[in-house]
């Protein structure tokens, strides 16, 4: 009987992992070179620089001893591919041949640095090391992904992962990213925070650093002095939450449960804080409240009564923050007050329930953990803001601008620093705990994506007034706040000189013709350039990781899932602040020394955005019937093929949003790349807020104007590119917008 | 077993196979024989482990333990991919952003045939299921029943040595599904391929199985052709899920090699003991095996009407005897007697069995 089955290769395919691993190590070099990781002197065996030649080469020609276990795994790997080894011995042979290979590069890059030894035990053990190394190169990166991929096609052989090496290799891609790019810079936290300077003990440093008055100081309660700023911090976050969520159930109730007839433009509000970098809020504020604003001017012309700085502090941030937030919590909040079952206050009222009992003891209750989850949302947000806090704070200091000054500052204290940054780790962490706790528990919520017969239940009229009354003024004076933030940018000097003016767009992006071409004059074409080309590298990469994942974890079954899936949702909530200042500790001496590049900013875009890529990713995929990916194994196809063929287009949607959310967050972001950034590869929110710290508002402005469009103009070309997913009518494609603003709890800033 | 195998079609060997999820057992250790071209149903209420150990036969599910071979061939440790069955869903799980002709050649691509090939051998998958000319539409263009056709013709198109089907027409209308299954038994037979179903309805199974698999709690209750589970269940379980069947205690007598006496409360009459020991046993009635006669008929049992339903082509009664409540059904145009009226009850040859208590 004939049958169409697929026909097996006649050498394994991973022979061509093992290429990729040789080749890393015989013919690429296998440090960073001088300028960088360029494609350049890619033949380097032979090189007469020990530290230009691939590892095989310095293992030859210059007694690099710390190669060799790397060239035996290496050689040891080809074994496997021999003919006649059944798949469990070939399993064996290339896990621990993988594995060898892994611990060999890790050994030999961490034990030896610029200084030879990077311990003393070890120089004790085998004598002073004349050699010394600089960072991996491409070399090393390669063999180190190629040993990786053996590894896992080891464990596949050997029948975990379902006998999948595909998705073998996903898990072992996952766990390799999260390792080095999350958890590795933020145990480098943890062991700045513990390092003590040289004339401390370590407890004595430890605790001097961590319950200094500076930090956790309560002056502020009972003398004029301030507050330590982890309490600042804590306040402003549990005011702002609190504010946040009152406004955004405000917003949510009069979208979802009034007639009120421009429920549209009220949620454009919604994607204001996608597309706007999250420090014009406070540029606004400024140019309203500040001393030369607007109210300031009026008061002052009127009165005679100087109002000064009272903007400058906790009030402005905290009013900043609000404007900024409530957005977010308002999203989150209709999501939530939809997803209440109008069948529940439908039998309430016949229970002889009026509308106010049925909102105080049924619609309420239902909510109460929504409205728990984006009180949360916006805390976590507001401790990881930095560019409000860094223009309006003044003397005001929270941890993420004091983790900035520690790092930036005369000082370069970089102890304070790490305690500051554990600090706000664990903030965030518990309030993540806080948050999952509350959700794993909101599972009455009825949020079952049928159509609910019945109608929503009208407010009760005093609640409605009280909706309106909260929403609607304060929804003005956030389009009040945006208009006037963006208007600086067309005076030329807010406050002095009202003359309209397109000078400031001139001074940041004039161009000249010249007989050579255009020629880019104006300041902020650098850096304009530099962050589109790196968005729009990070993009793609954070997208496809981020539904990688997202597949890995709800259709395949594994051990250690949960444990995967803990680790990555962790790394959510680890605020930017923290990511920059860990990435800076642990990237800026080798092994892995890409401080300076534009690779550190392209994984930090990657690493910070990948939540979106992994919640849309995962929604998505739950709206995907799971016998969809089961037809297609059960007709043949291997496991790329139903990714490829059924899983991805069904997915487009979900593509949509993840693009174009780590595009724009890629070019918005502060927090992390302020850090990160070199003067070769200047960031746009970098340039703005240096510029804004100035007081040059207008520049800072008309750049920020010049990014919005940029960003309209990115999310409408995705879109097209992308395009719809041709499914007929039975499947509408889900809408993607309410995707993209989701917020991933401190994911933001 | 009376089912004769056909040579040139698969038979499917479970030996000791089951399925554990941490601590619960889906499936306990089985084991299962579907000869070379029958059509056997596993039928069992939900929970039973059905679904799993169909999906154990597809690759879909690896087994916690024990052999599984599929034409002589042991796949244990197969993929789905690697193991030549198909499959059709439930949900049809026809991909719904390819044409029907993309997603019956799908499986002939992944194989490695190539496309012009591939859509030539679809067209002729699809002519053979009645759709022709349907393949550039898209499968939300169709109907129920012509999706269906489409899933079937998309795992025939790869000529499965097992054809497995999982409850594939409860996404029709009760019409639809009678004339659905009597074509998928009409294919079966014409191309003598082994086939696996799955199904909760007893009557879809009577319909078109050659074997039926009662399963329950995770392990088989019986096995055999259909008319052995409806007319010689081994259980009282299989008996009701065979069919409606009234359920009461007696005590059996053996006379003959083969005949019996039961005596349910003092009423009297004989049946196959089927090698039962003789004492208490349970007995069970099928509705349409009691006929109603006059009460002062001799030697009837004696009961009383509670509630009487006019059902059209036939009348249902729900009787008040000394041997406990009754369900009857009674082929009569009209409704004859009715709630309290007292009526004389005695059984039919067949529909009436004595199983282990």
């Amino acid at each position: 009987m004939s049958t169409f089955l697929r026909k097996d290769p006649v050498v394994d395919p991973a022979i061509w992992w093992w290429l990729a691993a040789a080749v890393g190590v015989v013919i690429v070099p296998w440090h960073m070179q001088q300028d960088g990781m360029r494609l350049s002197g890619i033949f380097a065996l032979f090189a007469g620089d020990a530290d230009a030649a691939s590892a095989l080469g310095q293992s030859l020609f210059h007694k690099r001893f710390w190669f060799w276990p790397v060239i035996a795994a290496l050689v040891m790997a080809l074994t496997a591919f021999r003919p006649g080894l059944d798949r469990r011995g070939r399993g064996n042979l290339l896990l621990i041949a993988g594995l060898g290979g892994l611990i060999g590069i890790i050994a030999q890059g961490w034990f030896i640095g610029v200084r030879g030894w990077s311990y003393p035990f070890l120089e004790r053990a085998f004598g002073d090391l004349e050699e010394r190394q600089f960072g991996v190169g491409w070399g090393g990166a390669m063999a180190f992904a190629a040993f990786a991929a053996l590894t896992t096609t080891g464990l596949a052989l050997r029948g975990l992962f379902g006998g999948d090496r595909f998705v073998a290799g996903c898990v072992g891609l996952l766990i390799a990213s999260i390792t080095l790019f999350t958890v590795w810079p933020v145990m480098t936290i943890l062991g700045q925070a513990l390092r003590p300077p040289s004339d401390m003990t370590f407890s004595a440093a430890f605790m001097d650093r961590m319950f200094h008055p500076k930090v956790w100081g309560m002056a502020c309660f009972y003398s004029g002095s301030s507050c330590g700023v982890a309490w600042n911090t804590l306040m402003l976050g549990i005011g702002t939450a609190t504010s946040c969520t009152v406004l955004g159930l405000a917003f949510a109730l009069v979208v979802t449960r009034t007639g009120f007839r421009f429920k549209k433009p009220l949620r454009l509000l919604t994607v204001l804080p996608i597309i706007t970098p999250p420090f014009v809020i406070g540029l606004g504020l400024i140019l309203i409240f500040g001393r030369s604003g607007l109210i300031n001017q009026w008061v002052a012309a009127l009165t005679g009564v100087e109002l000064g700085r009272w903007i400058y502090g906790f009030n402005g941030v905290w009013l900043a923050q609000v404007f900024s937030f409530t957005p977010t919590a308002f999203l989150v909040l209709i999501g939530v007050v939809q997803g209440i079952s109008p069948t529940m206050e439908e039998a309430s009222q016949t229970l002889r329930a009026d509308k106010m009992r049925t909102f105080t003891s049924v619609t309420l209750p239902l909510m109460r953990p929504g409205l728990t989850n984006a009180w949360l949302v916006v805390f976590v947000e507001s401790l990881a803001d930095f560019g409000n806090p860094i223009l309006l704070g003044g003397s005001f200091g929270v941890l993420s601008t004091e983790i900035f000054f520690a790092v930036v500052g005369a000082q370069a204290d970089f102890g304070r620093a790490g305690t500051l940054a554990l600090i706000l780790l664990i903030f965030a962490a518990v309030a993540f705990m806080i948050q999952r706790a509350v959700l794993g528990r909101a599972s009455y919520v009825s949020m079952s994506g049928k159509g609910d017969s019945g109608l929503p239940t009208p407010l009760p009229d005093s609640i409605r007034r009280a909706a309106y009354c909260i929403a609607l003024p304060w929804a003005a004076m956030t389009i009040i706040v945006y208009v006037l933030a963006l208007a600086g940018g067309f005076v030329k000097v807010w406050g002095r000189d009202w003359t309209p003016t397109l000078s400031h767009f001139g001074r940041a992006f004039s161009l000249e013709w010249t007989s050579n071409g255009i020629l880019w004059t104006g300041g902020a074409w650098g850096s304009f350039f530099t962050t589109i080309q790196l968005a729009a590298i990070a993009a793609p990469i954070t997208a496809a990781i981020g539904l990688l994942a997202a597949w890995v974890l709800s259709r395949q079954q594994f051990k250690g899932k949960t444990l995967l899936e803990f680790a990555l949702m962790l790394t959510f909530c680890v605020p930017g602040t923290v990511i920059g200042v860990a990435y800076i500790l642990t990237y800026n001496v080798p092994p892995v020394e890409i401080t300076g590049t534009a690779i550190i900013l392209i994984i930090c875009f990657v690493f910070r955005n990948l939540p979106v890529g992994v919640r849309s990713g995962m929604a998505a995929m739950s709206q995907l019937d799971k016998s969809l990916d089961e037809a297609s194994t059960t007709l043949r196809a291997s496991t790329f093929r139903t990714l490829t063929a059924v899983v991805l287009p069904l997915l487009k949607p979900a593509i949509v949003t993840a693009l174009i959310y780590s595009f724009v967050r890629a070019i918005t972001t502060v927090s992390a790349v302020i850090f990160l950034v070199s003067a070769q590869y200047e960031m746009a929110t970098v340039f703005i807020i240096n510029r804004a710290i100035n007081g040059d508002y207008g520049i800072a402005i008309a750049y920020s104007t010049a990014l919005i469009v940029l960003m309209m103009l990115a999310i409408g070309l995705i879109q097209l590119v992308v395009g719809e997913r041709k499914i007929g009518r039975r499947t509408a494609a889900p809408d993607s917008t309410p995707d993209i603003a989701a917020p991933p709890a401190g994911a933001r800033a | 077993m009376t089912f004769v195998p056909n040579p040139n079609a698969a038979e499917v060997r479970l030996e000791k196979i089951t399925k554990r999820y941490g601590k619960v057992t889906a499936v306990k250790p089985l084991d299962l024989v579907i000869p070379a071209g029958s059509l056997v149903t596993l039928l069992g209420p939900s929970g039973c482990g059905k679904t799993t150990l169909l999906r154990m036969i597809a690759g879909l599910e690896r087994s916690s333990d024990g052999k599984l071979s599929i034409g002589g061939k042991d796949v244990t440790h197969l993929s789905a991919g690697e193991r030549n069955v198909s499959m059709v869903f439930q949900s049809y799980a026809l991909f719904p952003h390819m044409t029907v002709l993309d997603n019956v050649a799908y499986g002939l691509i992944s194989g490695g045939m190539k496309k012009p090939e591939a859509h030539a051998k679809a067209e002729e998958a699809l002519t053979s299921v009645g759709l022709k000319g349907f393949g550039p539409r898209l499968p939300s263009e169709m109907s129920g029943g012509q999706q269906q056709r489409v899933a079937v013709a998309r795992a025939l198109v790869l000529k499965p040595d097992v054809l497995l089907f999982d409850e594939p027409l409860s996404n029709l209308d009760a019409r639809l599904r009678r004339s659905m299954r009597e074509e998928i038994r009409a294919l079966q037979q014409s191309l003598g391929v082994t086939v696996v179903y799955v199904t909760h309805d007893q009557s879809e199974a009577l319909a078109v199985s050659d074997l039926i698999v009662v399963m329950r709690a995770a392990e088989i209750a019986q096995m055999g052709t259909p008319r052995q589970l409806y007319e010689e269940p081994d259980n009282v379980f299989v008996a009701t899920f065979m069919g409606e069947a009234n359920h009461v205690r007696g005590t059996l007598e053996a006379e003959t090699a083969e005949t019996g006496t039961i005596t349910l409360d003092g009423f009297q009459t004989r049946l196959k003991h089927r090698n039962l020991p003789s004492g208490p046993v349970d007995v069970v009635i099928r509705p349409e095996a009691i006929h109603l006669v006059d009460p002062a008929t001799e030697g009837c049992l004696n009961g009383k009407v509670r509630t009487a339903t006019y059902m059209g082509a036939h009348a249902e009664y729900n009787l008040d005897t000394p041997v406990g409540s009754l369900f009857v059904i009674a082929p009569e145009a009209s409704l004859l007697r009715k709630a309290g009226d007292a009526v004389g009850v005695v059984l039919a040859d067949r529909g009436v069995f004595a199983v282990k208590p």
